[in-house]
């Protein structure tokens, strides 16, 4: 019901538009210092972890690269920042509408005869789900950078062992199929805060419950569709 | 002109509203007072669409307003301005923007013609110099007044004010009210006011609809209400000492 509402034709394109661009900047650039930080360290921890687990004179160091690659464009980047992004955007998503909501904002907006549904949210989630995949790649590629950082500067991994590690055996598959997993968690933490903002009723109390409620029901969907598409796409 | 006709509204199980008949008429102020709890929020919520009423009808200019779908009231939502009890700004948009969402949103006006006709408005609210201010810059006077100059900015044919006055110091409630008062009958709307402030009510109410446990009670304008005995009306609008002298004189 909700999503059919939201879907409505908009009143004035020029003005949803702006909105558009004003989430396109809120979730890309805005993400952006959150995302390098915790992409880069991962990436790290993963390499030296994985180093220390592989530590065996049969296995060539360059395995090391192979699945520091593949761990972070399988799982790491695609599902981890996610969870991320669902903390930092999908509970502001959530205290804006719900404060519009208590505020009487949004029912402004329905005296008016806009659709407040379509006019807050589909901005929101078109937004999301063109800019989450960019941030992603942004991530993998921190990822495989902070791998590499880490292990060379640890001396743990030469860097030419690490750099032909990321070339073996790359599957170029697995980024598309991160890809589709970085739009469907968009759509997920947009949507599914947007609801808990939306029907958020009371005062500022009610409004850091809905926040609350927010990141956590959208990390249970993702961590659930992440298992369902790793189901149905990979195997 | 808009007609209620024996509306009633229930939520779960508890009556809100119970059969409330009245007339607001046009170039009048039509106050809508009563205790908290009384029902005149959720009334105005029915009235405006904000909640759907469970039995009556509501209607507008002769037009039936209740039942419809949310795309056949669109014509009338452009018609309808709401002042809300907080002013309802919107928070990420400076005094100008507020004033001129409605005009982006559901004319063709260039922005010279919008900006003329925010200047316009800001003006007929007494601020001129308000433009570039954000909402969590005003006071809550200033709030009230840009949210009526949103509000009329479209030129409605209804104005619906939802405690114009709460939280507001007897002066600025003064002016507010007057305010009110001189753009209905400027521009000719049909303006309806809920309020328990006894100066509103005083100053100027040209119809008092006196609602006590979500039933009309009472109707009557200024001079009926001093002159009234009914007991439910007088505990409430002369509830203080001084209330009650003036009274008696």
């Amino acid at each position: 019901m909700f999503v059919k509402d939201m879907m409505n034709r908009p009143e004035k394109f020029s003005i949803y538009w702006k909105q558009f661009v004003r989430e396109l900047d809120n979730f890309g650039y805005g993400s952006l210092g959150i995302v390098a930080l915790v992409s880069t360290f991962m990436g790290a921890v993963i390499t030296i972890q994985t180093v220390y687990n592989l530590f065996n004179p049969l296995i060539p160091l360059s395995a090391v690269g192979i699945v520091a690659r593949d761990s972070i464009i399988l799982e790491f980047s695609p599902t981890m920042i996610s969870l991320v992004l669902a903390g930092k955007i999908g509970s502001s998503i959530a205290s804006e509408i719900g404060t519009m909501r208590v505020t009487e904002q949004i029912d402004a907006l329905e005296i008016m005869g806009i659709n407040s549904a379509a006019y807050l949210v589909l901005p929101k989630v078109v937004a999301a789900v063109l800019i989450f995949p960019f941030v992603v790649t942004i991530s993998m590629f921190l990822g495989i950078f902070g791998g590499w950082i880490a292990g060379t500067a640890s001396g743990v991994i030469p860097s030419v062992d690490y750099i032909q590690g990321l070339q073996n055996q790359f599957i170029p598959y697995n980024v598309t199929f991160a890809i589709i997993k970085s739009i469907t968690f968009a759509y997920i933490i947009t949507t599914v805060s947007s609801y808990h903002g939306y029907h958020t009723k009371g005062g500022a109390l009610e409004v850091g419950k809905s926040s609350t409620d927010a990141v956590v029901y959208s990390s249970i969907m993702i961590l659930i569709f992440d298992y369902i598409l790793t189901q149905l796409i990979l195997i | 002109m808009i007609e209620l006709k024996k509306i009633s509204k229930r939520f779960e199980s508890r009556n809100i509203l119970s059969d409330v008949s009245a007339t607001f008429q046009k170039g009048h102020i039509n106050l809508v007072i009563g205790g908290s709890g009384s029902g005149k929020t959720v009334m105005m919520k029915c009235m405006v669409g904000l909640e759907e009423i469970d039995e009556g009808e509501i209607i507008y200019d002769g037009q039936r307003f209740s039942g419809l779908t949310k795309k056949e009231r669109k014509p009338y939502r452009q018609q309808i301005g709401m002042v809300f009890q907080g002013g309802a700004l919107f928070d990420s948009l400076n005094v100008e923007q507020n004033v001129m969402f409605p005009l982006s949103m559901f004319t063709e006006m260039s922005l010279e013609e919008k900006r003329d006709r925010v200047n316009f408005c800001l003006k007929r609210v007494n601020l001129p110099t308000a433009q570039k201010l954000m909402p969590s810059e005003l006071s809550g006077g200033m709030k009230k007044r840009v949210a009526i100059a949103r509000a009329i900015a479209t030129n409605p044919n209804y104005l619906f004010c939802d405690e114009p006055n709460s939280g507001l110091d007897p002066r600025t409630s003064i002016v507010i009210d007057n305010l009110i008062k001189e753009i209905t009958e400027e521009f000719n709307i049909t303006t309806i006011v809920n309020t328990h402030d006894m100066n509103s009510v005083l100053e100027i109410g040209d119809k008092i609809i006196f609602l006590y446990q979500g039933s009309k009670w009472w109707e009557g304008n200024v001079d009926d209400i001093l002159r009234t005995d009914n007991k439910e009306i007088n505990d409430f609008i002369f509830a203080s000492k001084l209330a009650k002298g003036i009274k008696k004189v």
